[in-house]
């Protein structure tokens, strides 16, 4: 959206071409796409919650990887569609991703400390 | 906040451009008005962005505190939230955040294409999901309390009450938020140029979302 404008301004104003190459113009989705989007969240949730009831099947070992792996889709379908990091600048996703990376990694490097030298 | 990007040009954008600019400062009115920030990105997005790369960090901490004493029970041996953690109750209010992402986003999508009263609709069914979602943790946390999980309980209650809280007050904010661009838009000062306003609004509304999907996961449906 702003980013095409800027895209065009650029390019309209004589700016390196590549200025304008690097925000491609997109169409961002249909409606109907935000809606099969969400309805794939809401199944996924669905599975999420079946794991904490069901009681037939042994997840065993499984459960943990499975509840995390069903999370990362979750969150990555938000942030590639609903925050359209999909269709905008990717310097977006680098800064959203490299603040991700640095939290997980420093809270991982507490929690272990706290595991196995508390 | 759009005026940068969006806004078409007007008589004020044009006397902007006659200024004098200072070349390489990207402050200088001239060069953000009329042409653009000289990165070619939107500067309100991308601050947007800063500032939720950096929330990742406080929600971060927030996290580790609380998966570091959840099973902390302290001297006294009291209740732990996963004592009382309803489930069913909790997996409708996630719902219904997830589900305000999607109106969300049908909202700018509305904007977008110049459909102010779709937008206006959308804003407003996202803000009452929003409130729906306070709601239910408003009773979760009395029904908490009733059950004898307090906040200075133990350590696991503080550092749970402490991580879903700080998420409600940002919701809660995100509410005021979209409330303000719902009176806009009914005052018929939100229009399609203000679309990026909108946009950046999402942005935070669609992170407390994220950050409520890894919550949920982690905190309530992992076993302890």
């Amino acid at each position: 959206m702003s980013t095409t404008t800027s895209a065009h301004e650029a390019a309209a104003d004589g700016a390196p071409e590549d200025a304008a190459h690097e925000h491609p113009e997109h169409e961002h989705p249909s409606d109907w796409a935000y809606v099969k989007i969400a309805l794939i969240l809401a199944v996924i949730t669905a599975v999420e919650v079946f794991t904490y009831f069901e009681t037939v099947l042994d997840w065993g070992s499984f459960l943990i990887p499975s509840l995390l792996i069903m999370m990362v889709i979750k969150f990555w379908l938000v942030a590639t569609w609903f925050m359209h990091l999909k269709f905008d600048n990717p310097i977006f996703s680098k800064m959203f991703v490299g603040g991700l990376l640095l939290a997980v990694g420093v809270y991982v490097a507490a929690l272990a400390a706290f595991e196995f030298w508390a | 906040m759009t005026t940068e990007t969006s806004a078409p040009a007007t008589s004020d954008a044009d006397t902007t451009v006659a200024a004098p600019a200072t070349p390489g400062d990207s402050n200088a009115p001239g060069e953000d008005t009329a042409h653009g920030p000289s990165t070619g990105i939107s500067n309100t997005k991308l601050a947007m962005w800063l500032f939720l790369g950096s929330e990742c960090l406080l929600f971060g901490g927030l996290i580790s505190t609380y998966l570091l004493y959840k099973t902390r029970r302290g001297p006294d041996n009291l209740a732990i939230p996963t004592d009382v953690f309803d489930i069913p109750f909790t997996s409708i209010s996630s719902f219904v955040l997830l589900m305000s992402s999607l109106t969300m986003v049908l909202a700018l999508a509305a904007l977008t294409r110049g459909d102010n009263h779709g937008a206006r609709v959308w804003l407003l069914a996202t803000s009452m999901l929003g409130g729906v979602f306070i709601g239910g943790q408003v009773y979760e946390f009395t029904s908490f309390l009733r059950e004898g999980v307090g906040f200075t309980n133990n350590p696991a209650s503080s550092a749970f009450y402490a991580l879903t809280g700080f998420h409600g007050v940002h919701v809660s904010l995100g509410i005021v938020m979209l409330m303000s661009l719902f009176v806009a838009s009914w005052q018929g000062k939100l229009r399609q140029e203000h679309s990026e306003t909108v946009e950046v609004v999402g942005l935070y509304w669609h992170f407390v979302d994220v950050v409520w999907i890894f919550i949920f996961t982690v905190i309530y449906l992992v076993p302890a």
